[in-house]
């Protein structure tokens, strides 16, 4: 199974293109990396994959050919967005609550156990929590919903190094021990090293390389991911596609 | 973490999956928008403790003045005089500031309740968190909005059920007050119908301006033109208004209609609108007295001259037809608006 299909995908605002000729198949099982500079169409994907925004051109599927948004979709999708946005002025047993509610499915002793392990208190305002914890806190009321595919964009941009630590092994432990498949947008390639098996290498609103990271590394004669992501995004230009 | 017990592939977990009912959303919608129900609550509770307590007092003038025998005694005449000025001071009476102030409550609470629902979480950015979540976005926003209107509707009943209560005697046996005057939109039916309109153009306003305090200010912008608009052109179409040759109709206190508009003829044709061309009085009435022209002007020596007044109005048995006309274009609106905005929360690209 593909957690995400994409072929001919476009999104267009006014008259620039966000996204263009986005082709992709990202398989199941595995933690994918959409890495590219700033405005290469990362979060444009992303909303289009978790049902937040409708292409202009194209198609997209996730979980093995559902529609985005569709109840089906949203059950199996959990989506983390950028800044990790949270209810501010709600308690983080709220959070919970509302997460809850909304969801078919909801691991309650997960996010409590996760939360206490944590050490982020349940009766706290979420606004009053550091960045670090209310990503964690995001991320845990996401994986708390038993996803299929686990969606992050930029999840670490925002945080220091600790954090973005513990919160990728976070991301690693579901991915390994729950067999979730998490689909991650970065700019910031150094965490990605040791998480991505998969990656999608973007710039200027098309896709420049795909693939299983051993096999790209093998084929581009590169020794790490960071490497190869800065070669190939120095020398290829937009017209360039793989 | 705790090992999954799951299918191997989507498809196969549906319908393993317990169903989502639509009365989840109350105790989510009830958390997120506490702040502002009790806060629509405690204002209306606030200002009926105040209607109640202006209200008993002008009850009590009212009920010993009614009970007085024989009326036109001197004892009597003293207690009507004393509900008079018992009345016309009170909160809401004609020199009182209720009946102006209140009637900004529709607006004030249908802005500061709608506007936020989608504005808020457009501009904090966490309409991403809600409308990835299972619920579905149309479903999350049609409940959340169902929701807080039944709310709402709910207190303004209540609240416009006691206004009604307060102005039961300004259209008794000793003042003959305008039921379609100022707080012709806060009764039982128009309070609600105006809360909920107002509350639907938030909502609306809120998905299109995505920020909250620019959305309650075209809200109330908005709220402005149409209560202007449905005052001073709508309202009195509702019902083809009657006409009557009666000039004492239009005398102030003699009547609880509502005057629409006057006009004059002479031998069945169309003289004159309104008040009457200096030249037909210094041609026909530049004799009367100044202290000899009543309330009604020169009408009564024009009509000896062959002019009839005529004074279109509604009556006052028409209240609760216009309550129910207006109360039903309002609740359309309001629908219509619930369904553009639940519409655009589907459809439109985050």
């Amino acid at each position: 199974m593909n957690v995400v299909e994409a072929s001919g995908l476009g999104k267009r605002y006014g008259r620039a293109w966000a996204l263009r000729d986005c082709t992709l198949e990202i398989p199941a099982g595995r933690v994918a990396a959409l890495v590219g500079p700033n405005g290469a169409g990362k979060t444009t994907l992303l909303n289009m994959t978790v049902g937040l925004s409708a292409p202009s051109a194209g198609a997209v599927t996730v979980l093995g050919g559902r529609r985005p948004g569709s109840p089906g979709a949203l059950d199996g999708i959990a989506f983390v967005a950028q800044d990790t946005p949270l209810y501010k002025n709600l308690r983080v047993a709220d959070m919970i609550y509302i997460t809850r509610s909304l969801n078919r499915r909801f691991d309650q002793r997960y996010a409590r156990t996760r939360l206490d392990e944590l050490g982020i208190p349940l009766k706290r305002k979420s606004g009053k929590l550091s960045g670090g914890q209310q990503a964690q806190l995001a991320l845990t009321l996401a994986l708390a919903r038993r996803p299929w595919l686990l969606v992050l964009d930029e999840p670490v941009a925002a945080l220091d190094p600790v954090a973005r630590h513990d919160f990728m092994a976070t991301v690693l432990a579901a991915a390994s021990a729950d067999g979730v498949s998490v689909l991650l947008s970065s700019h910031v390639l150094t965490e990605l090293e040791r998480v991505a098996r998969y990656l999608v290498l973007m710039s200027g609103g098309r896709v420049q390389l795909a693939g299983e990271v051993d096999d790209l590394l093998a084929a581009h004669g590169q020794a790490s991911l960071e490497e190869l992501a800065l070669h190939y995004l120095r020398e290829t230009t937009p017209e360039v596609t793989r | 973490m705790t090992a999954r017990t799951m299918a191997a592939h989507p498809a196969q977990d549906d319908a393993r999956l317990r169903p989502l009912p639509w009365r989840r959303m109350v105790r989510v919608t009830w958390r997120q928008h506490h702040f502002a129900l009790i806060g629509v609550a405690v204002l209306l509770a606030a200002l009926a403790v105040w209607l109640w307590h202006a209200g008993t007092s002008v009850h009590n003038a009212y009920a010993a003045a009614i009970a007085c025998h024989p009326a036109s005694s001197a004892a009597c005449g003293s207690l009507v005089n004393n509900f008079d000025v018992s009345a016309e001071n009170h909160f809401m009476g004609s020199k009182g500031p209720g009946g102006v102030l209140l009637q900004l409550l529709p607006a004030l609470i249908g802005a500061f309740v709608g506007a936020p629902v989608l504005a808020r979480e457009l501009e904090t950015g966490t309409f991403r968190y809600a409308w990835t979540q299972g619920f579905g976005r149309w479903r999350w926003a049609l409940a959340k909005l169902v929701l807080l209107a039944v709310v709402l509707a709910a207190a303004t009943v209540a609240f416009g059920a006691l206004v009604s209560w307060y102005y039961q005697p300004y259209s008794g046996a000793f003042y003959q007050d305008s039921p379609f005057g100022n707080l012709f939109i806060l009764r039982e039916v128009t309070f609600p119908a105006w809360t909920l309109a107002v509350f639907a153009i938030g909502a609306l306003a809120g998905m299109l301006i995505r920020r909250v305090v620019p959305a309650i200010v075209a809200t109330l912008a908005v709220y402005a033109g149409l209560a202007f608009a449905a005052a001073a052109f709508l309202r009195e179409h509702y019902v083809t208004p009657l006409a009557t040759s009666n000039m004492n109709i239009s005398l102030p206190g003699a009547s609880t209609a509502w005057i629409i508009d006057q006009w004059s003829t002479k031998g069945g044709n169309f003289a004159f609108a309104g008040n009457p061309p200096i030249s037909l009085i210094n041609q026909y009435c530049s004799s009367v007295p100044p202290d000899k022209i009543g309330p009604l002007g020169f009408a009564p020596c024009l009509a000896q001259h062959g002019y009839t007044m005529w004074t279109s109005y509604q009556p006052a048995s028409r209240f609760w037809p216009f309550q129910w006309i207006e109360g039903g274009w309002l609740l359309v609106l309001s629908a219509l608006l619930i369904a553009v905005t639940v519409w655009l929360v589907q459809r439109r690209a985050a």
